[in-house]
């Protein structure tokens, strides 16, 4: 059919190749003779080899072949899998603690352990993946699993070429499922803007003004810029596509800076609840607010790793819910234990209270340098807030983020409630507002200092657990949030938590339309210089506490 | 009249005792500065640093130190703090009167010691990769000059093999290895013929977190159709996040692979990788690499940290190499003597872990071999192309009109870093 020899190696060819030894599998399978276990044999062992070009004729051979296993046996390379044993047979094994689990690649049969010595790994870089990604594709875009089917298309379509488009025709005509079906029809428009006939061409350039891709409009675009299509009609319509696309990208543009910023924002947020109560309500400048954020993160390192040495690892996923409460107590104690034994002594006196915390700082740093060492910590993201969700049109949002907006906007609510309705709170209250009264009215002003301070610093070890998921866990932590948290609660207002919420989001989003503006530096400047306006003329941030409440 | 006389007894004492410390010298240890910052935003980085080097030199007493004598690590803590960095230098050669002195990470603290060891004549290795435009007679440079990281992984990057990018995207922490770097790269990419829009530079503040808008910038950037790349300068703490928000965001190493020259495998060290699988790294040593003398170093090492999970990265290979070269220039020299030891140094050779062998220029630079890997799973990488042999180290790039024609040579006649190369 194909002289095996002369074959040029572009990808085109090869994924052209492939895809009709796909079609030929799927339209003609039951007629086309077993390939014998031979051929399938021999291609396998092509594999062993450590020059990638011949790796990559391997693999497309492979995906000529027809046969089931080779689906396997190709993502098992793609995933770095396929191994070659001390006695040159191709394996696929995975690892599990020091030993290697085999299975044979040619009959699937699991057979002896083996250790990293007896196996040689066959390498696999890019251009041979995007090779594996197309040749696996085409096999499944049939397969029973939608998900799959859909992943299948969406990359296929990310390098057209028109073999493909009578794969993606059969395979539409076959297809059960309504969003599958819109990919391979985005697909087949994709490819049909080169097609012969202009009406083809037509209903392919309005299908496509149906998407939000920025991919589409460039190849929309290059369409006109090169003046491949002749027809003027044509053009105008392809004109009036790119303009509805740019409408869309528009809108979505500012959609996914509104949906960034709230983001930010409510990293903000959570590095500054815990802050709000400690300066807001105590009025204790707390430069260890930040190393109290890395505690939390580093209680969530320790129960990650307590559960994953002693707990199935089926409930793995769930050790971020047991460590709020630990980090929540951890931060908590150390705040307790730095209020009564350095704070305590130093109320009313601003600049030493900002010595001292600072001092205490540097302390936590090196003592949890010490004790786990310099480096970053990995805490993993469990499963169920991985990845992320596309809303239209390229705008996603990454599913940790928005669980960490829900989460900062729980934290919130949670505090607000607890100072508003517990009788702690309402001793809280009293004390920050008028001493001597609620000291007088039998309330143990020392007892509640120690609380309120416990109470903030084990919020921000609740915040550093949630940050964990999004920043470095390292001794350093903490001294990436301190800035932002004080910028925070002192533009919010310094004593409200309302002031707080909305100056979290508020600068969250600022900051967001700015960047692409004006890049994440100057950015940040911006922010900064604006702040300090803002300050100038309200001194007393957005929401000034008025009043009594006012204290001096 | 009497007073002098005094003075001159008492500076002849004085002689006398430096005379006679002098010879007690032969059964004292050689002092050997560490300089590595075990506080602060660099430790992460530069703790290993200071284990390697204390390592290699009891490796090297039990094998009886160097000319008779034991060496003895002086280890300070800079604590990432820049002008302490030049404070500690000062005290480790005024004070602790070191023989040399092998420290630095960031390129803003070697800047900040140079003048230092440039006024008491002492003697660094740096063993970093940097942005070269550097030259000096008391600083040996046992990391990667742009030449022999920078330029050949966006090589490979342009080549079929590595997807023959067209489209660059140039991101970087905002100081001046980055700028320097971009500004190397940018110059080579026009001269290879790629357009003034086809190339994005963007740079982000230190331990930058929130990197949605930028991920999302690129993504945008890299749907025009041609291939894209993104070359990584992010240095230190932004690249956990980094590269999380690339992982989230779904930019698989197929569609558009980042290449870094930061990110080795104690970064990693923080990360899960699984879903950075294919993205890139250029160093001139793997961990990964097969080899008998890289695993028997690795042994050795787990067992002087006695930690089997520690890795060993480029610096510290070399640290290995400078140290090794170090020892056989005192050697050769027959004495600790500055001068001396700095004249023994060039033309010095010591095998890389990875092969062949690392030689020390009259540039005060390296020939090393050039490396590219793959991020894998297990947080390591594979090689998938590596230079045919050692690629000799350029302070001066040539992509730089100013820089291109000049050249360090230390040796005599020259014996100077930044002359006009002669024109004949």
């Amino acid at each position: 059919m194909i002289d095996r020899k002369s074959r040029d190696l572009s990808g085109n060819r090869i994924l052209g190749a492939a895809a009709l030894g796909a079609a030929l599998l799927f339209t003609a399978a039951p007629v086309a003779s077993e390939p014998s276990e031979a051929d399938f044999h021999a291609a396998l062992q092509a594999l062993d080899t450590k020059k990638f070009q011949q790796k990559a004729q391997a693999i497309e051979h492979l995906g000529t072949l027809g046969d089931p296993r080779v689906l396997e046996v190709l993502e098992s390379l793609a995933k770095g899998r396929l191994y070659v044993r001390k006695d040159g047979r191709v394996v696929i094994a995975e690892r599990s603690g020091k030993k290697y689990i085999v299975q044979d690649a040619v009959s699937g049969r699991p057979e002896s352990e083996a250790s990293k010595k007896e196996l040689k790994k066959i390498k696999v870089n890019n251009r041979l993946r995007r090779l594996i990604r197309g040749v696996t594709g085409q096999l499944a875009l049939f397969s029973d699993d939608p998900d799959r089917r859909i992943k299948a298309a969406d990359n296929l379509s990310k390098n057209p070429n028109p073999q493909i488009l009578t794969l993606f025709r059969q395979a539409r005509d076959r297809e059960t499922d309504d969003a599958v079906r819109a990919k391979l029809e985005v697909g087949i428009a994709m490819l049909e803007l080169e097609a012969d006939d202009p009406a083809l061409r037509l209903a392919a350039t309005a299908t496509l003004a149906e998407t939000s891709d920025p991919d589409i409009r460039s190849l929309l675009e290059r369409r006109l810029q090169t003046d491949a299509e002749p027809n003027l009609e044509i053009r105008d319509t392809l004109h009036g596509a790119i303009e509805t696309i740019d409408r869309k990208l528009w809108l979505f543009g500012i959609a996914e800076n509104l949906l960034f910023g709230i983001s930010l924002g409510s990293v903000l947020l959570l590095a500054a609840i815990g802050l709000a109560i400690t300066f807001g309500v105590m009025g204790v400048i707390n430069m260890a607010h930040g190393e109290m954020i890395m505690l939390g993160a580093y209680s969530a390192f320790m129960v990650q790793e307590i559960f994953r040495s002693v707990v199935p690892p089926e409930l793995f996923g769930f050790y971020l819910l047991a460590a709020l409460p630990v980090a929540f107590l951890m931060s908590a104690s150390m705040g307790v234990l730095i209020e009564r034994g350095v704070i305590r002594f130093l109320y009313g006196r601003p600049l030493e209270t900002l010595l001292a915390t600072w001092g205490i700082s540097l302390i936590l740093q090196q003592l949890v340098r010490s004790i786990f060492g310099a480096n970053n910590r990995e805490v993993a993201n469990p499963e169920w807030i991985s990845g992320a969700i596309e809303i239209a049109g390229g705008v996603t949002v990454t599913l940790n983020r928005l669980c960490i907006i829900l989460f900062s906007l729980a934290v919130v609510a949670a505090l607000a409630a607890f100072i508003r309705y517990s009788r702690f709170g309402l001793n809280m209250r009293a004390v920050t507002q008028n001493r001597s009264m609620a000291a007088s009215m039998g309330i143990r002003t020392g007892q509640v200092d120690a609380l309120t301070f416990a109470l903030g610093s084990g919020i921000a070890g609740v915040a550093g657990m949630a940050l964990s998921q999004i920043s470095n866990v390292s001794p350093n932590l903490g001294q990436n949030f301190i800035v932002d948290s004080f910028m925070v609660v002192v533009f919010g207002g310094v004593g409200s938590l309302w002031g707080t919420i909305v100056g979290a989001f508020s600068l969250g989003i600022v900051n967001k339309f700015l960047e692409p503006v004006s890049g994440a530096i100057l950015g940040k400047i911006v922010v900064l210089i604006f702040i300090i306006l803002f300050i100038q003329m309200r001194p007393r941030g957005l929401f000034a506490l008025k009043g009594r409440a006012a204290g001096d | 009249m009497k007073t002098v006389s005094k003075l001159m007894a008492a500076a002849c004492l004085f002689a006398g005792v430096f005379a006679a410390s002098e010879g007690v010298r032969a059964d004292e240890p050689i002092k050997v500065g560490v300089l590595h910052s075990l506080s602060g935003t660099m430790a992460i980085s530069e703790t290993a640093l200071k284990d390697v080097m204390e390592f290699l030199i009891s490796e090297q007493n039990t094998k009886g130190g160097v000319l008779g004598r034991k060496l003895e690590a002086v280890v300070v803590d800079p604590a990432s703090d820049w002008p302490l960095f030049a404070e500690k230098a000062r005290e480790l050669i005024e004070q602790h009167e070191v023989d040399v002195v092998f420290g630095c990470w960031t390129s803003v603290s070697r800047k900040s010691v140079l003048p230092v060891f440039e006024e008491l004549n002492g003697m660094l290795f740096y063993p970093v990769q940097y942005e070269g435009e550097e030259s000096s007679r008391n600083i040996f440079y046992t990391g990667a000059a742009p030449n022999q990281q920078a330029i050949p992984a966006v090589e490979y990057l342009m080549s079929e093999e590595g997807g023959s990018v067209e489209r660059w995207v140039l991101a970087g922490t905002d100081y001046v290895y980055p700028r320097t770097t971009n500004k190397i790269l940018e110059a080579f990419l026009k001269a290879k013929g790629v357009a003034e829009e086809d190339i994005m530079i963007n740079y982000t503040p230190f331990g930058h977190s929130d990197w949605q808008t930028i991920v999302s910038d690129i993504k945008k950037f890299a749907s025009a159709g041609k291939k894209t790349a993104v070359v990584s300068t992010i240095n230190g703490d932004a690249n956990v996040p980094f590269y999380k928000e690339l992982g989230n965001q779904g930019i698989a190493a197929e569609d558009i692979p980042v290449v870094a020259f930061s990110v080795g495998e104690e970064e990693l060290a923080g990360i899960d990788t699984g879903p950075l699988v294919g993205h890139l790294a250029a160093w001139n040593y793997f961990m990964s690499v097969e080899s008998d003398k890289n695993s028997e170093v690795i042994e050795k090492w787990h067992a002087f940290i006695g930690d089997e999970d520690r890795v060993f990265n480029d610096p510290m290979e070399a640290h290995y190499i400078g140290f090794q070269m170090w020892v056989q220039a005192v050697e050769k020299a027959g004495t600790t003597d500055i001068d001396a030891v700095r004249a023994a140094m060039y033309g010095q050779t010591a095998p890389n872990l990875t092969g062949g062998t690392a030689v020390m220029n009259v540039n005060h630079h390296l020939s090393k071999p050039v490396l590219i890997g793959e991020i894998q799973d297990d947080g390591q990488f594979d090689v998938v192309w590596e230079t045919d042999g050692v690629v000799p180290g350029d302070a001066w790039s040539d992509f730089i009109p100013e820089s291109a024609k000049l050249m360090s040579d230390w040796t005599e006649p020259f014996s100077c870093g930044n002359c006009e190369k002669p024109s004949s």
